[in-house]
């Protein structure tokens, strides 16, 4: 290592504690990173599921389906996240008699369950949001030619609209996916042990402040653009049968509108 | 009646709680929110500064102002908001302690106002996503008018200001709503550095009257008020900054 301690900056002290205090805990952030992207991957792929239903109901013509959904959707994304975790976590305390008598206080009393229900919650409305956007863009002729050769709506969603929004919602959901994957530092904030939970354990463990922001900085950095590329790849492979660029440019209007997307 | 209200199940605690909160603690919130309100309100300009110059650093034609301008938001856009608040809430603070001892010899503690640096931070975060707002907005301008403006003699800096900036408000305007719609939701993390915005405020007054899902629950409200009513200003906004222009 070279010698750096002449740096008139920052007070760098024992330098060489970078390297052995990040090894020290190199387990623990292992294993912090593994509930970071746990919790990510696992809600983003049951979110995603339930996201499509949502957002046709979003669509529906029936006001009894539509504001509620809409209302459900304009909650999550309209409020910050961190509100929302608090929200459920902290004010189920308030209901606790209540919630015991339901039997469901187990549930309520568990960190990483409520921030899972949130984190669902959250990331449905804001992949719904974008499913919304995708679906109201499919060329209507499409949908009417569909119509004309004698689709039933289910089919023609399964075959013809979900196959189409899928492809002009795409570089916006990698956006959703990264936004998420940043928003689950957040967790920390309810005592789950997450990648940044476990940087300020570290810290205030060593009283070193900048080596465990400074690593854990990294690595997210380094899985934000790891996840840019690889949604990049995913998505190539999708548009590669695509001759005109009609898609394409579908993509990138609703990817630049981004409503409101981080938390 | 009253009794009678106070015995349901659910619907008991629920009316006690809000006539108790009626009673002693909006006004706290009220606190809370102009404190959320004020710390958005100094943030945007910072960003909208940071924005045009991150813009024009992407832009122009030197390589230093180039990889400058990436690297902002490039690290901007990887690191998550909570990292960059508690790095430059106590990252930079320690930072400046350190550098002045180191430089002096003295031993100073500095306390950073945590209104100064929640305006700091969120200046800074939002204005890398001001920089890609204003680079679309830049690359949207109809070339051939800013050469026109070359051709009639106008400076360069003339002819920002007179044909480009004017213009890169009406494309910029979508995104930069769309940035402040997402600021405001970012004050409620200042909460963490002890900056007794709206979010703090309930999660205080919740605790010490043990009605956090009542406290929170109205934080909440109020965050989607203002993002009503920033929706309908940006809109009222959009059709003035379109009056101008030639409907296709």
């Amino acid at each position: 290592m070279p010698d750096i301690s002449w740096l008139p900056v920052i007070d760098w002290g024992d330098y060489s504690g970078w390297g052995p205090l990040t090894y020290e805990y190199l387990g623990r952030y292992s294993r912090g990173f593994m509930v970071t992207l746990g919790v990510t991957f696992s809600t983003l792929l049951v979110g995603f599921f339930i996201a499509i239903p949502v957002a046709v109901m979003r669509l529906s013509r029936n006001p009894l389906i539509r504001v509620p959904t809409f209302a459900y959707m304009f909650f999550f994304r309209g409020t910050p996240l961190i509100v929302q975790l608090y929200l459920f976590y902290y004010g189920s305390g308030q209901f606790r008699p209540e919630l015991q008598n339901m039997g469901i206080w187990w549930f309520f009393r568990e960190p990483l369950y409520v921030s899972l229900l949130v984190y669902l919650l959250n990331t449905t409305a804001y992949t719904a949001e974008i499913f919304r956007g995708a679906i109201q863009a499919v060329p209507f002729g499409e949908i009417e030619a569909a119509k004309v050769i004698g689709m039933s709506s289910m089919k023609r969603f399964r075959r013809i609209i979900f196959p189409k929004a899928i492809r002009i919602g795409f570089p916006a959901y990698t956006n959703e996916v990264v936004f998420l994957f940043q928003a689950v530092v957040i967790i920390s904030l309810v005592t789950v042990m997450d990648l940044f939970g476990v940087a300020r354990a570290a810290q205030s463990y060593s009283y070193r402040i900048y080596e465990p922001l400074f690593f854990v900085g990294i690595v997210y950095l380094a899985s934000s653009y790891a996840i840019f590329y690889f949604m990049g790849r995913v998505e190539t492979m999708m548009m590669r049968h695509v001759r005109d660029r009609g898609d394409v440019e579908a993509a990138k209007a609703l990817t630049a509108k981004k409503t409101f997307a981080l938390r | 009646m009253e009794e009678f209200v106070l015995s349901l199940p659910l619907i008991g605690p629920l009316w006690e709680s809000i006539d108790l909160f009626y009673r002693s603690r909006a006004d706290q919130l009220m606190e809370g929110l102009r404190i959320t309100l004020m710390t958005a309100f100094s943030a945007l300009p910072l960003a909208v500064l940071l924005g045009l110059l991150g813009a024009w650093a992407k832009l122009s034609n030197s390589k230093l102002a180039n990889t400058v301008g990436s690297a902002y938001t490039v690290i901007v856009r990887g690191v998550p908001e909570l990292v960059l608040i508690i790095v430059v809430y106590y990252g930079v603070t320690q930072g400046i302690q350190d550098s002045i001892t180191a430089l002096t010899g003295e031993d100073i503690r500095i306390d950073l106002n945590p209104f100064v640096t929640g305006t700091l931070t969120l200046g800074t975060v939002y204005g890398a996503f001001m920089t890609e707002v204003f680079r679309g907005a830049f690359q949207s301008l109809d070339k051939g008018q800013v050469e026109a403006a070359h051709a009639i003699g106008m400076h360069r800096i003339k002819t920002f200001w007179r044909i480009m900036l004017p213009q890169v408000w009406r494309f910029a305007l979508p995104g930069i709503g769309n940035v402040w719609l997402v600021l405001v939701k970012a004050t409620a993390l200042m909460s963490v550095v002890q900056l007794d915005e709206l979010m703090r405020m309930a999660d205080v007054h919740g605790r010490s009257t043990r009605q956090p899902f009542l406290f929170f629950i109205t934080a909440a409200f109020l965050y989607l008020a203002i993002t009503v009513l920033s929706i309908r200003l940006q809109h009222w906004a959009e059709v003035w900054a379109n009056r101008g222009v030639r409907r296709e």
